[in-house]
């Protein structure tokens, strides 16, 4: 049986960027699933997280947890990616100058959700927001 | 090797966290930049950093560190050390620079992740 999880997220606010893949880390724990699986699927959470926090002005981010992975949907409203091929390249940065002073906005968010999980779909419409869909089968 | 030797070496106080067990550390990482140190595959390592904010105890926690030192004299703010506790993060305050509290731990054996 899947199990369905459901976070909001402000845009600009930091504090709370990180809420969603804490709780997934725990329930992922309380499941007994491998250490390296759950490191690999919370970073990838987290990393969208921090971009939702930096670019958007609201989202959220659902999570399917199933026997043998977890589907993520972390969708936004917010500017948009211009250029998704550019923005996967590592170093390509849009990031505020506020962002960058947090430790993040060097241009490895995306990059980073692929090298960590099985299946990425990203879907960004200017103006309007970016839907970010990932899979993570658990090893 | 062991936190209770970091403590020593670098002359470091915690904040967070207690040396209940003691932990074994294998390697060091230094950075100031989040986005780096959430790319490692290492585990049980310890993070040396002069960035103390709130991002610092998440990019930890999503990234399976237990161990953070301080460096530069920064201090963990309360919401820092009430998250940190929350986890079982151990956070560490050195006055020493991180060059050389890295000097330091390299020298006493502490390897590199890379």
């Amino acid at each position: 049986m899947a199990l369905e999880l459901e976070f909001k997220i402000t845009g600009g606010d930091f504090s709370n960027a990180g809420k969603a893949s804490s709780q997934i880390k725990k329930v992922l724990k309380q499941l007994n699933i491998d250490a390296k699986s759950i490191k690999r699927i919370v970073v990838a959470v987290y990393e969208a997280e921090v971009n939702v926090a930096a670019h958007a002005w609201e989202g959220e981010v659902k999570a399917t947890v199933g026997e043998n992975d977890i589907q993520i949907v972390v969708s936004d409203r917010g500017p948009g990616i211009e250029n998704i091929e550019r923005a996967m390249q590592p170093g390509f940065s849009t990031a505020s100058k506020e962002v960058r002073e947090m430790g993040f906005g060097a241009g490895m968010g995306l990059s980073n959700i692929q090298k960590n999980t099985d299946e990425l779909n990203i879907e960004s419409h200017a103006g309007e927001g970016t839907i970010v869909t990932f899979r993570c089968f658990y090893s | 090797m062991k936190v209770s030797e970091i403590i020593d070496y670098t002359e470091a106080r915690l904040v967070s966290g207690d040396l209940k067990t003691n932990r074994d550390i294998g390697n060091a990482f230094s950075s100031d930049l989040m986005s780096d140190v959430l790319t490692l595959d290492d585990e049980n390592i310890l993070l040396i950093t002069g960035l103390a904010n709130l991002q610092l105890v998440r990019t930890a926690e999503m990234a399976d560190i237990h161990v953070v030192l301080l460096a530069r004299g920064k201090q963990a703010s309360p919401d820092m050390i009430e998250l940190a506790n929350e986890n079982g993060l151990i956070i560490l305050e050195t006055p020493f620079s991180i060059y050389k509290v890295s000097g330091i731990l390299y020298e006493k054996g502490l390897k590199a992740v890379y």
